[in-house]
């Protein structure tokens, strides 16, 4: 995250530098995962955490790890967080657990997290590494959200949410009434388009400001030379 | 479950990229041409072949004795990157031109998902070994097959006047999801 970027606000930050729809990083979750609500906020929170203590746990230790073997290093420390934050989920949040399946232990392999240690925390202080990865952690839940809230909309027709540790419904509207939902939304196909479709949208609005930025500065140079021209 | 069904199953209907989602960012980055798919694929079925063989006699005959089940993911992760190195650097050391050809496929595989994924399935599955083995076989069979069809359908898609804002991935997954459609069918093989 460059100064400039951090300038532009949060939600273009979300969009510009976006880890899953800019980068494809960490995208088998993204499309795993993402067929409601529950599953989004439930993968984005343990991301978050895992992202967060790693970051910090990385730029606290990155000065004592010799240069060869610092990936072997990160890998353990990540490893054992989401060995934790899983044990948690099983224990207070069942459903949710089971849900996610094997996408929990999937977080280690999860490039945004490893890629975050290497380009950042382990070049940066504790405060800043903390900060960067709650981010990335939050940019990631983002686009799981927007994929999730497309599919189950356009899927089910219902928009619901439900407390996971409990499991008792906190809301749960329908959006589209019954007999126009589009199933395939649900299957792995829908998946896959969503993303695409996606992927395009923030392809597409960077193009257009890089064309805009282009413009202006075309614009410029021709009133500097219209300036030489008069003096 | 004898066999043949699972390999059938792990290869064609619960192919790790369509109905799994597994191995995406390899999936993406090398299928863009012929040649480079069918190394990654070859490199892809050794690592999880020997990764998987590994980890279930790690499990099997060290974690479980020793009560420490709850560790397996550490040591998984660690084998895998211990045992792509290992591979990277006997085949540099055994077969220089093999290495020049599957060399660089090799570290991208350690942050394939899909490694780990095989190993952890084995176990969550209850696996025999034999079963283990095939398993280990079909999945990665599933990638290969995956990759080279894919990179087929890329190579012509480069030659396609797409919409600026598709081009690249965005197409492909596209294309992915219309495979999954016709991937969808295998589920009524078993």
């Amino acid at each position: 995250m460059s100064e400039n970027n951090e300038k532009k606000g949060f939600f273009s930050e979300m969009i510009f530098n976006n880890p899953v729809f800019g980068l494809y990083l960490g995208i088998c979750s993204t499309l795993a995962i993402t067929t409601s609500l529950n599953n989004a906020i439930g993968m984005g929170v343990a991301v978050i955490v895992v992202l967060v203590l790693s970051n910090i746990a990385v730029s606290l230790i990155a000065p004592l790890t010799p240069d060869e073997i610092h990936i072997p290093v990160y890998i353990v420390i990540i490893a054992t967080l989401v060995t934790l934050v899983g044990m948690l989920m099983q224990a207070y949040t069942p459903e949710l657990f089971s849900a996610l399946g094997a996408f929990i232990d999937l977080i280690v392999v999860n490039c945004i997290i490893l890629g975050r240690a290497e380009a950042y925390a382990c070049k940066n202080g504790v405060a800043a590494s903390a900060r960067d990865g709650l981010m990335m952690g939050l940019s990631y839940t983002f686009s799981l959200l927007a994929m999730s809230l497309i599919r189950q909309l356009l899927g089910t027709g219902i928009l619901s949410f439900s407390n996971p540790m409990s499991g008792s419904e906190i809301f749960s509207i329908r959006l589209i009434p019954q007999g126009f939902e589009i199933p395939v939304f649900k299957t792995q196909t829908g998946a896959f388009l969503t993303f695409a479709v996606l992927a395009a949208a923030v392809a597409a609005i960077k193009l257009n400001s890089e064309a805009k930025e282009k413009a202006k500065a075309l614009e410029a140079a021709k009133a500097k030379k219209k300036e030489a021209a008069k003096a | 479950m004898n066999l043949f069904t699972i390999f059938i199953s792990g290869m064609l209907i619960n192919n790790v990229i369509l109905a799994k989602f597994l191995g995406m960012c390899p999936f993406m980055g090398v299928s863009t041409k012929l040649s480079s798919a069918i190394g990654m694929g070859i490199a892809v079925i050794f690592v999880i072949l020997g990764a998987s063989v590994f980890s279930w006699v790690l499990y099997y005959f060290v974690l479980v004795p020793a009560h420490l089940e709850y560790m397996k993911l550490i040591c998984f992760i660690l084998l895998i990157a211990s045992f792509v190195q290992f591979v990277e650097m006997f085949i540099k050391k055994q077969s220089p031109s093999l290495y020049k050809s599957l060399g660089i496929f090799l570290p991208l595989i350690t942050t394939n998902c899909a490694v780990l994924y095989v190993a952890l399935d084995n176990i969550t599955q209850k696996y025999t070994f034999i079963e283990t083995v095939v398993n280990s076989i079909g999945v990665p069979a599933g990638f290969m097959l995956m990759l080279v069809i894919f990179a087929t359908i890329r190579e012509h898609l480069d030659g396609c006047d797409i919409p600026a804002a598709f081009k690249g991935n965005p197409i492909a997954l596209i294309v992915a999801a219309i495979m999954a459609i016709a991937f969808q069918a295998f589920a009524g093989l078993v």
